[in-house]
């Protein structure tokens, strides 16, 4: 392997004078320049940058939008479509940023399934995969709380859905609900606190991602065929392969992004949040944002009570959170010695057969809770926890993998 | 094979997911040929003027737009001093005066859209009860798609945008008439078609006036189609600005794919 820690020779002499007192120059040309990566990482590997990327997109519209904006019940409805009319480019900060959530979601999404199906969460890597199931769950709290700030009908009804999601914790919910509102209803406090702490959480995503992205320095990528870098032929360096394959890739992801801010901004949103907030009027459907769907069928999908001890409200929150749980501790439940699903001629179907899933999850989310819904959801969400407990490991013991390449290089060079 | 099927797979979570949004139940209103849907399409300005004559003489008895100030009419093709006389025939109330009294004063550009009613309790008290909604997002606010997530996208693909809210508005308004037998429309309701439920406070607003000053017809149906545009525009008056600068944008990041494939192929060519 090429080591990643050589010092280079740099020519400017101011960055050679900061280099010897503080070398991260010589960091950034060993993480950056000479790192070395698998030389058969396909457009899958670009998702995680692109993932960065938006996040430090929505960070600075949102620092922007914070000037602007104005967190008070009376002000904060109008105060947005002031930005949206008034303010110069404020239509575009604002349809960035809401935009940008999404498709941070969508990158992360694609991001994930990348790793699901050529287990990329395997020894040694499991640290990194749980890092980012904290990620995912920092971008909803997020996403959730920045949903709120434009005041109007969905922002008001989700934000009381999900807070009271709380009162469903025995002998202490009730009084957890009231201390999060900072009052008896969401109100005024409530919406003051939501935006302190959407403005806080990015940054704590920020430093989660670059623990996710140091420990992913030390193992190395994977990559398609889940076998280890064996020599320096196996490899190239991050500068110039990666940076140009990456650039590529984010144009791409950047002209899909630009479509939606631009041409269908609205699309991905809910036309109600464009009628104020209004405590004595709820929508006939609440509809979280289409990222928390999946979610939110699998908490609705619990409407009995288990065991005479937990209520069907309990059931669902803690469904719901162990759902996340669950994905956490997946490098546990894979019993397989061979992590690329190229290899894995059942599980690669149990992997595509789970993603089907999920999207029912999320059909079934954004519907009424209604008979033939009720039962498809209560059906796909047997079926997530099933995929991680049962059919995960079970398949890793008796699945019969195809041969694996020797090397890198070897798969590279059979399938050309 | 084996890159396809995970392509599929990846793309099936992304699009699917957005289903959200189905018009809960509701009949979905026939789609308008709107001159300012699609990639290359532009508003009539023509026909926003005569939407605001509408608004002007019909709904603003009942319904405010709040959001909406006097100089955005600049961008219905009116003159400085157009947008002037229109604010001047309107009132708002004075900073106070020397004397610390607020007086009613006319209306200056700068002035939001003067609201009929002082507040909310005065608009229900006039209505009955009911409070007319603020027309300022009332197409974004009513745009709630085809009810299936194949057309929405489908709609989404074309550039439509929230015309849907729109197409609704013109129903609405084009949606009176007599109740069939078997409904039954309590005291100070009216049948509407369109509306969920189909018994709407509000009483057929719009009917067969003379034809315009430019001798385009006073139907009906010429009138709702005015006044939904007007009202499209006043959804998101930076609307023309938005997609005048999305089609360079597109096109540049289209370009600059092409640059960037190229030179990835480049500087690859000694790899595998």
């Amino acid at each position: 392997m090429i080591s990643a820690h050589s010092a280079p020779e740099f020519k400017n002499s101011v960055v050679r004078w900061i280099d010897r007192r503080l070398p991260i120059f010589t960091m950034l040309h060993g993480e950056y320049i000479v790192y070395p990566v698998p030389k058969n990482l396909n457009y899958f590997w670009s998702f995680g940058g692109m993932a960065m990327v938006v996040l430090v997109v929505v960070v600075l519209s949102g620092i922007m939008l914070a000037m602007q904006y104005a967190a008070n019940t009376d002000l904060a409805f109008d105060g947005v479509e002031r930005i949206m009319r008034d303010l110069n480019y404020g239509w575009l900060l604002r349809y960035v940023h809401m935009n940008g959530a999404s498709m941070f979601f969508i990158a992360v999404y694609i991001h994930i399934f990348r790793a699901l199906y050529y287990g990329s969460y395997k020894n040694p890597r499991e640290l990194i995969w749980i890092l980012g199931v904290v990620i995912l769950v920092l971008m909803m709290a997020t996403a959730f709380m920045g949903y709120v700030l434009p005041w109007g009908q969905m922002s008001y009804w989700g934000a009381t859905v999900i807070t009271n999601l709380f009162s469903a914790l025995p002998v202490i919910g009730e009084p957890i609900v009231t201390w999060l509102w900072g009052g008896f209803s969401v109100d005024n406090p409530t919406l003051n606190r939501f935006f302190a702490l959407h403005y806080l959480m990015p940054f704590v995503i920020f430093a989660v991602v670059l623990l996710h992205v140091a420990a992913m320095h030390q193992s190395g990528s994977n990559n398609p065929t889940g076998v280890e870098v064996k020599s320096q032929e196996d490899t190239i360096t991050f500068h110039p392969y990666m940076t140009a394959k990456d650039s590529f890739g984010l144009m791409v992801f950047l002209f899909v992004f630009a479509f939606f801010v631009f041409i269908a901004p609205n699309y991905m949103g809910h036309p109600d949040n464009y009628i104020p907030a209004n405590p004595l009027s709820t929508p006939a459907h609440i509809v979280p944002e289409w990222y928390f769907l999946p979610f939110y069928a699998i908490l609705r999908a619990v409407d009995f009570q288990f065991l005479w001890l937990v209520p069907a409200k309990l059931g669902g929150v803690l469904l719901m959170f162990s759902s996340l749980l669950v994905l956490a501790m997946l490098p546990w439940f894979d019993t397989s010695k061979v992590r690329s699903c190229r290899y894995r001629p059942i599980y690669r179907w149990f992997v595509l057969l789970f993603v089907v899933d999920v999207v029912i999850l999320g059909y079934v989310g954004g519907k009424p809770a209604e008979e033939a819904y009720i039962v498809i959801a209560k059906l796909a969400t047997l079926y997530y926890f099933t995929h991680f407990l049962m059919i995960t490991p079970l398949v890793g013991w008796i699945e019969q993998p195809r041969k694996l390449p020797n090397s890198i290089s070897e798969s590279v060079l059979k399938s050309v | 094979m084996n890159k396809l099927l995970s392509l599929a797979a990846a793309a099936a979570l992304t699009l699917t997911s957005f289903t959200a949004y189905a018009a809960g139940g509701a009949l979905v209103p026939p789609e308008m040929p709107w001159p300012s849907v699609g990639y290359f399409g532009a508003f009539d300005k023509a026909s926003l003027q005569r939407g605001l004559k509408v608004y002007t003489e019909v709904c603003s008895g009942c319904h405010s737009l709040r959001l909406l100030s006097y100089r955005d009419l600049g961008d219905l093709g009116y003159s400085n001093a157009e947008v002037k006389a229109y604010a001047a025939e309107y009132e708002v109330l004075s900073e106070p005066n020397k004397d610390g009294d607020r007086v009613l004063i006319q209306a200056s550009s700068a002035d939001k859209f003067v609201s009929p009613y002082a507040n909310e309790q005065e608009a229900r008290a006039l209505n009955s009860g009911a409070l007319p909604p603020d027309l300022s997002l009332i197409v974004k606010a009513r745009n709630r798609g085809k009810g299936n997530f194949f057309a929405n996208f489908y709609d989404m693909l074309r550039g439509r945008g929230y015309a849907s809210g729109a197409d609704y508005v013109y129903a609405l308004m084009t949606g009176y008439g007599d109740p069939p037998a078997d409904v039954e429309i309590a005291e100070g309701m009216h049948y509407n078609k369109w509306f969920v439920g189909n018994a709407i406070a509000m009483a057929q607003p719009i009917y067969k006036a003379d034809p315009a000053a430019d001798g385009t017809p006073g139907t009906i149906e010429q009138q709702a189609k005015d006044i939904a545009s007007f009202l499209m525009w006043a959804s998101e008056p930076r609307f023309e600005e938005r997609r005048a600068m999305g089609t360079k944008v597109l096109l540049f990041i289209a370009l600059f794919i092409i640059v960037l494939y190229m030179l990835k192929r480049r500087v690859w060519r000694d790899v595998h």
